[in-house]
């Protein structure tokens, strides 16, 4: 249980060390919010002060960053200057559309990525372990943003699946079930660019660490016995296998949710990305700190329950850390 | 195909990308920035060896595209435009220094060719994917040499000193790499002016990814030096009175070499895509320059994405490229984990 503390409280130094760098950068950020404004000539330069004494924007940032991270303890991440709303709930929905695409995504490409590798190294056939190269290697080198172009163009041509947004016009008459249908039929294409964007590292990794742990000594044997080819799968390469693709579960999240970054906006998926770019283009500080720091508590999330994960399937780690 | 062999052709047709993008000038039929308004949005010319009558000629020629009356092109087959090679065109700098009209080929004005199609304003694709490829190569080259030159520096001084040094160093390191690469990459973008000039754009968008992109290799190299340092060849030239300056130089510093190979070859495509995201959000570099990001930023409309399929074209031609970079990325790798 120490260990699991210990990735907690290192998850939590983590960001706390992010947000200081965050502020670090608005320090060095030439204007704010409010410098576009002063070129308007119907404002004047009084209520631009007002303004910005009403967010605090005329504090000194040490003052700025103590009063955010008080904020941030009581949960309130500060207001966004657009929408002259408080940030979290804007936030948290997007947030929660983000985590919807990824999770789908991560589960969806994990499993994919299982099943043809270990089919792949399992049949023992050349040909099989070939052609899952072959796949990684071809999707390792398409971009993610090419993906989302070409899977836009095909549904464009076909009109199979909607697109843009993650509910129709209609949806708020629909019932409850047809909603969520009408929420899983817009997911579809996001869902598909972010797995097959994922998918190559994965299924190399896969493939690399079964076929290793195949012909590892205690599998040999465990064949020698004569154990049946499932057992042998499940019991004794399963085991030796899993180590290392729970510490790539971790990385895999990272490259999830920057990829969902560009999945979202050229989709038009309502999630953390467009929010963030929109709000870079209008300079809406406390909703670019809260999007990247969200962003990054998804990161070191993910990255806790590989840790966790480790901890409970490794008894190496287990006993190192106890 | 032997692993080798791949690489090889791997490596060749790297060559022949940097090469094309450095003689931009000649090969491109015309400038970049050079517009046609009366043909926004022209399908790739078809090249003709046959004409109508059944005569097969040496000299390829073109149809130019007439419109067909329902907002489209097709082709004109009266006049046949001959294809010229070594054309008079229009003046750039050879290389960037010499002054030069020549180009490689060409049809006489007023008639144009657009091998890849035209864009919006009637502007060669061909010409401008040619020099897109140096500003979005540049892009990645540069920004890869800041990272891998931050990242050696901390690697070697936190590996080789140790202690506090290294323990502060790699906290740094983690900060990095806690938040998720493009989000990082836009908040430093977001703090930084938006509207600025292409040049200044694009040193910007070099020093904002070469900012962030050390922490990677600086852990991997500071792993290196921390083994290296503890070797018999190290300590003894230690008490040989060898300063810690000429043992990091002479001793540590070459065997970091196949590990800062094998992260360029990783980090270059993942920096040129950097770009190229950068710039289709409309952060990167701006028009007129073109650069590979922006020449895909049309295709954000949906009618485009449809109805003028040549501009996916510079998109496309990732794919061969990013593909050549991971061969190289698994050679080099291969080659650390077992040297022949």
């Amino acid at each position: 249980m120490g260990y699991l503390v210990r990735r907690a409280l290192h998850g939590l130094f983590l960001l706390v060390g992010v947000s200081l760098l965050v502020f670090g950068l608005v320090a060095i950020a030439p204007g704010d919010f409010y410098s576009e404004l002063r070129l308007s000539p119907t404002v004047s330069p009084e209520t631009i002060r007002q303004l910005r004494m009403e967010y605090g924007l005329d504090q000194p940032l040490h003052e700025r960053y103590l009063h955010w991270m008080v904020g941030m303890a009581r949960g309130d991440w500060g207001a966004s200057l657009t929408y002259h709303m408080p940030v979290w709930p804007l936030l948290r929905d997007r947030a929660c559309n983000t985590l919807l695409l990824t999770v789908s995504a991560t589960v969806l490409a994990w499993i994919l990525a299982l099943a043809l590798g270990i089919w792949a190294v399992e049949s023992g056939k050349p040909v099989f372990n070939t052609l899952a190269h072959g796949v990684a290697a071809t999707l390792v080198s398409v971009p993610d943003l090419l993906i989302c172009l070409v899977l836009l163009v095909w549904a464009l041509r076909t009109r199979a699946l909607p697109l843009g947004g993650m509910a129709s016009v209609d949806s708020a008459a629909l019932g409850a079930l047809a909603r969520w249908r009408d929420v899983f039929v817009h997911m579809v294409l996001p869902v598909l660019a972010l797995t097959l964007s994922a998918l190559p590292l994965l299924l190399r990794h896969v493939q690399s660490s079964f076929a290793g742990a195949m012909t590892a000594p205690s599998v040999n044997t465990a064949r020698a016995y004569g154990v049946s080819r499932r057992r042998i799968l499940w019991r004794h390469v399963l085991p030796l296998a899993a180590n290392p693709l729970i510490t790539l579960l971790g990385l895999s999240i990272a490259g999830l949710i920057s990829g969902s970054l560009v999945v979202e906006v050229i989709m038009g998926w309502p999630g953390l990305g467009p929010l963030l770019l929109e709000s870079i283009l209008a300079r809406d500080l406390y909703v670019v700190i809260g999007a990247v720091m969200l962003s990054t508590l998804l990161l070191v999330a993910g990255n806790f329950v590989a840790d966790a994960l480790l901890f409970a399937v490794d008894p190496r780690t287990r006993e190192e850390h106890a | 195909m032997t692993a080798g062999g791949t690489a090889r052709w791997a490596g060749i047709l790297l060559i022949g990308v940097c090469l094309s993008t450095l003689f931009a000038g000649f090969l491109a039929p015309y400038d970049p920035t050079e517009q046609d308004r009366e043909r926004p949005y022209a399908p790739p010319s078809k090249i003709h060896f046959v004409d109508d009558a059944g005569k097969t000629h040496l000299r390829p020629f073109v149809h130019p595209w007439k419109d067909d009356g329902s907002g489209g092109y097709e082709e004109d087959p009266g006049t046949p435009v001959p294809l010229r090679f070594f054309v008079r065109g229009a003046p750039y700098k050879f290389l960037n220094v010499v002054n030069c009209h020549y180009h490689l080929v060409g049809v006489d004005a007023p008639q144009r060719i657009a091998l890849l199609g035209t864009d919006a304003y009637g502007r060669d694709q061909l010409s401008r994917w040619l020099y897109g490829g140096q500003v979005s190569l540049m892009a990645g080259l540069l920004a890869t040499a800041i990272a891998l030159a931050i990242g050696l520096m901390v690697g070697l001084i936190a590996g080789y000193f140790g202690k506090r040094t290294d323990a502060l160093l790699m906290r740094v390191a983690e900060l990095f790499l806690a938040v998720p690469w493009l989000y990082l990459l836009l908040a430093l973008r977001a703090f930084l002016p938006l509207r600025i000039g292409p040049f200044e754009a694009f040193l910007l968008v070099v020093l904002v990814i070469g900012a962030i992109g050390w922490a990677r290799p600086a852990r991997l190299i500071r792993g290196v030096v921390r083994s290296a340092r503890h070797q018999d060849y190290v300590t003894a030239a230690r008490s040989a009175g060898a300063s810690h300056r000429f043992v990091l130089f002479h001793h540590v510093l070459p065997q970091t070499s196949a590990v800062l190979f094998t992260q360029a070859a990783l980090l270059v495509p993942q920096y040129i895509l950097g770009e190229v995201t950068l710039s289709f959000f409309g952060l990167g570099v701006g028009e007129p320059v073109p650069s590979w990001g922006n020449m895909l930023q049309s295709l954000q409309q949906y009618n485009v994405l449809v109805s003028y399929w040549w501009m996916l074209i510079p998109g496309l031609a990732l794919i061969p490229l990013f593909w050549a970079f991971s061969v190289l990325a698994d050679c080099a790798q291969k080659r650390v984990e077992f040297p022949a």
